[in-house]
């Protein structure tokens, strides 16, 4: 069982770069052909500073570290269990290429189904730009079959 | 793109759909290096059987992304306050998503068109993979 005390607990900050190549490449991985998000004029024209991060990049933002799933591992959840239930973005301004994103991560609940057969943990992200601006935040749900 | 003019949206309506190629094995790759996510469940077969599954299947992100395109199609990205799903089945390779959204609420709120949508990514046979929903400012 995951323990009750996790919830509360809050993540080591980190910081990642929001590189222009890689944006690209999202955007072809998800079937995206507006140009803003793979050509630099066409963003600059749309009033962004460079190529946008689409919607949910900031999701891949968060697995930008060295171990991306080490907090889940130090509460004990083995990834084989893990489901990704819910996902959520709030978002205040855009995320562009050349962003540095500051991402800081808290668990805000913890609670059980079916007698404990499924464990939901839930996580609430702060994304903070270079400025200190908070540009984004986000809410995953994550479920753990037991 | 062209302006949405918010007193001609009408709550019920519904916003252009698209649906996806079929999802393959190169599909799950690209979104995998693209996304960061390289759980080996959705690109290596030996990995997925040896988790008890019969082949690799989608990240549940992939379907999210593409059902966001559902809104950034539709309105400039800097409209979208808030997108959020609920992941209710795993997407399979051949699937071919049809991603859609409907207008389920309008109000005013603080000087703000403020337009309420449910969101959802469906296969081939209907069977619903990703329930969203958003919200946008006009």
């Amino acid at each position: 069982m995951l323990d009750r005390k996790n919830i509360g607990r809050i993540s080591k900050p980190h910081t990642v770069e929001v590189e222009k190549g890689r944006l690209k490449f999202f955007a072809k991985a998800i079937g995206e052909t507006n140009p803003i998000y793979t050509d630099e004029s066409a963003a600059r024209a749309a009033g962004y500073r460079s190529l946008p991060a689409p919607p949910t990049f900031s999701f891949s933002l968060d697995l930008e570290q060295d171990d991306p799933f080490g907090d889940l591992t130090e509460m004990g959840i083995s990834l084989g269990k893990l489901l990704h239930g819910e996902q959520n973005f709030t978002y205040h301004a855009p995320i562009c290429a050349g962003d540095t994103i500051t991402l800081q991560s808290k668990v805000v609940d913890i609670y059980d189904k079916k007698g404990g057969a499924l464990e939901f943990l839930v996580q609430d992200y702060s994304l903070k730009n270079q400025d200190g601006q908070l540009v984004a935040e986000m809410r995953r749900t994550l479920v753990v079959r037991n | 793109m062209s302006e949405l003019n918010y007193d001609a949206l009408t709550v019920g309506d519904e916003i252009p759909s698209f649906t996806t190629s079929a999802i393959n094995r190169t599909t799950l790759a690209l979104f995998a290096g693209a996304s960061g996510d390289h759980n080996p469940i959705h690109i290596d077969i030996d990995f997925a059987k040896k988790a008890g599954m019969d082949d690799v299947f989608a990240q549940g992100m992939l379907g999210m992304a593409y059902l966001g395109r559902v809104l950034t199609d539709w309105v400039p990205q800097t409209a979208i306050r808030q997108y959020g799903v609920r992941f209710g089945a795993i997407t399979n390779l051949g699937d071919r998503i049809t991603c859609s959204g409907k207008i389920v609420d309008k109000s005013e709120e603080g000087g703000e068109n403020l337009v309420k949508l449910e969101l959802t990514a469906a296969n081939q046979d209907g069977d619903v993979k990703l329930v969203g929903h958003a919200e946008i400012v006009l």
